[in-house]
């Protein structure tokens, strides 16, 4: 019972905070400014089916260049010394514990047409180019940010992957690439799902770094939902509609990408 | 002799500035079921690492079939290796963990299938096919390491401690069929343990190692008669090991009495190792004795008593299948080749 008690501060967290926004937003959705009922919210919802598809679009690709980015790094990581992984490990964390908004706007100083890079080319007379406010430039923003975050479940599932397994299939003939084919890659995953969902989920629905790298051209769906609640075109029922949009897109892309329900997999590496 | 399958000339390997193995020269013959004995940290793993291609030698030169392969990685190596925790493929179930090899080299389907259910029946896991790895025992799961490896038809199996998980009683049955198997499929085993016993009963020729050094090559009869010196006596069974000085040839004096004995060769009073089994000593009557002693404890053992006597400042053990009464005074005798005299080791045990 004890053990049980331990739960209910949780508990209470996740009702006010989870549950109650979440019938909150339902509700809005279904809603007019009056409070009676309409569909017109999620009609309209449609209107925004360019950003949207956009939105998922950058965040594919931002979630592709982490994975292929990040996989290496975990790898090499867990097959180093213990030090050296500690070290590459604090590396990879330590621009996480800088405010967010101070790193984009570095990368706004960087990328800017009178930028450090534009700066560098223009000492030879190149340039300026067109970096800040281009669609690359959001995708950077969100690979920047959100890389940890597909390099940390990749390393803790890699660790686990015991040398002696990977020693053994050396030995039974694998050669570096049948290794990774083989081994690395079906044991690790479990690690490959949850970095997907960590990266795609927030980069899907991102709005400063699209608002800050990517100019007013490059609106994400996140962008157009601040604005129904915080900007000029305050319509927090049209918010909550997108809102609910989004995440059943997600869930349903999620779902059917097959990267939920892994518990089978799980099961076999421990 | 053309029958050397492994050889290895001079080899010294390091770890972390230290030299686990010191210039060892070794030849393995075709066929043969060597192993490796000697307790944690002998070296006796890092030599097999060393056939296996897994721990490069800082100095030396292995050898497969007359070739040098130093230089060739291990998953070019025509040997295979049955690992210390199996080392099995958590995410493939018991057939595919065995196709594994034949699968690398492209081999046709159906004849991975005849192949495999080959390999289940040699290693009794007949209908295990679909099983995960995890819903297998120890046992079982080392059956699927042995099938695993020998797939591949090696002309050498290196077995890393492969039965040190198991119980007692599953260890012995385990060992009776990997000699079963290794004589079935006529293929060199080289096999490393701890365990003396593992090493006696299933080898052809036993290799006893310490500091990273061979202290003894022989057969396990050699081994255990004859013992080369006082630590090879003590690891290989049980042994009373006493100081003692050798007057001349055959007459040794230890625990303060002269006895004859089988050695010779040393020089006039020197220092020696005298090594006795407990089980050489006949308990007899304290006039008749050679050494007496109080009895000071009876252990039963379950084939014999194992005794310690306390008798000319010594404490001996003594194995039989009598018992004494704690307390009682006893005399001990022993013939001539019984008695192992050693040279001093260098080292202090």
């Amino acid at each position: 019972m004890r053990v049980k008690a331990a739960a209910y501060p949780y508990v209470a967290w996740a009702l006010l905070l989870i549950a109650i926004p979440l019938g909150l937003i339902i509700y809005f959705s279904f809603t007019d400014s009056a409070g009676s009922f309409t569909m017109e919210n999620l009609i309209q919802v449609g209107g925004y089916s360019n950003v949207l598809i956009k939105s998922v679009w950058l965040s594919v690709i931002s979630t592709i260049i982490c994975l292929l980015m990040g996989y290496p790094v975990a790898y090499i990581m867990s097959r180093s010394s213990a030090v050296t992984a500690r070290t590459l490990l604090l590396l990879i964390m330590l621009p996480m514990w800088m405010n967010f908004l101070l790193r984009t706007y570095g990368w706004m100083s960087i990328l800017e047409n009178n930028g450090l890079i534009n700066q560098f080319f223009g000492l030879f007379g190149l340039g300026p180019f067109e970096m800040i406010n281009t669609q690359g430039a959001v995708v950077l923003g969100m690979v920047y940010n959100y890389i940890p975050f597909m390099i940390l479940p990749l390393h803790s599932v890699m660790t686990k992957i015991g040398k002696d397994v990977i020693e053994a299939a050396q030995d039974l003939g694998a050669g570096p690439v049948k290794v990774l084919s083989e081994v690395v890659l079906p044991l690790s995953l479990p690690g490959i799902k949850t970095g997907v969902i960590m990266v795609f989920v927030p980069a899907v629905s991102t709005f400063i770094i699209s608002q800050m790298l990517g100019g007013g051209g490059n609106q994400l769906i996140g962008d157009i939902i601040e604005l129904q609640f915080l900007g000029n075109a305050y319509n927090p029922n049209l918010g909550s509609a997108i809102s609910l949009v989004l995440m059943l897109l997600v869930l349903l892309i999620i779902s059917v990408s097959g990267f939920l329900n892994d518990d089978d997999l799980e099961e076999k590496l421990l | 002799m053309n029958d050397i399958i492994i050889s290895l000339q001079n080899i010294t390997a390091e770890y972390d500035g230290e030299k686990v193995i010191e210039n060892m020269n070794l030849d393995i013959r075709d066929h043969e079921f060597v192993t490796f004995l000697g307790p944690s940290g002998c070296g006796k793993t890092t030599t097999l690492r060393i056939i296996g291609g897994f721990v490069e030698p800082t100095e030396g030169d292995v050898f497969f079939e007359g070739k040098r392969i130093n230089d060739v990685p291990p998953f070019k190596r025509n040997v295979n290796t049955v690992f210390q925790r199996y080392a099995l493929f958590p995410h493939l179930d018991v057939y595919d963990n065995i196709a594994f090899g034949l699968k690398l080299k492209n081999t046709p389907k159906e004849q991975i299938r005849i192949k495999v259910a080959e390999m289940l029946k040699l290693v009794n896991l007949e209908g295990y096919e679909s099983r995960n790895i995890n819903q297998l025992s120890g046992g079982q799961q080392q059956r699927v390491a042995i099938a695993r490896a020998l797939i591949n038809e090696p002309k050498v199996l290196l077995l890393d401690e492969p039965l040190g998980a198991l119980d007692l009683k599953l260890r012995k049955e385990m060992q009776l069929e990997l000699k079963r198997i290794q004589q079935a499929l006529g293929i060199t085993f080289i096999y490393v343990t701890h365990d003396q016993e593992e090493a006696l009963t299933m080898s052809d020729r036993v290799l006893v190692m310490r500091h990273g050094k061979i202290l003894q090559n022989g057969s396990p009869e050699d081994i255990y008669n004859e013992p080369a010196n006082a630590f090879v006596a003590d690891f290989i069974g049980e042994s009373n090991i006493v100081s003692g000085v050798m007057h001349k040839d055959y007459l040794v004096e230890f625990a303060g009495v002269k006895f004859e004995c089988d050695d010779k060769g040393f020089a006039p009073l020197e220092a020696v190792d005298v090594v006795i089994r407990p089980e050489d000593f006949k308990m007899v009557s304290v006039d008749e004795g050679q050494i007496v002693g109080k009895v000071e404890s009876i252990t039963f053992k379950g084939v014999h008593f194992e005794i310690i006597m306390e008798g000319h400042g010594l404490k001996w053990m003594i194995h039989s299948t009598q018992s004494r009464e704690v307390g009682a005074m006893i005399g001990l005798t022993l013939n001539p080749d019984d008695i192992h005299v050693m040279k001093k080791m260098e080292e202090t045990l």
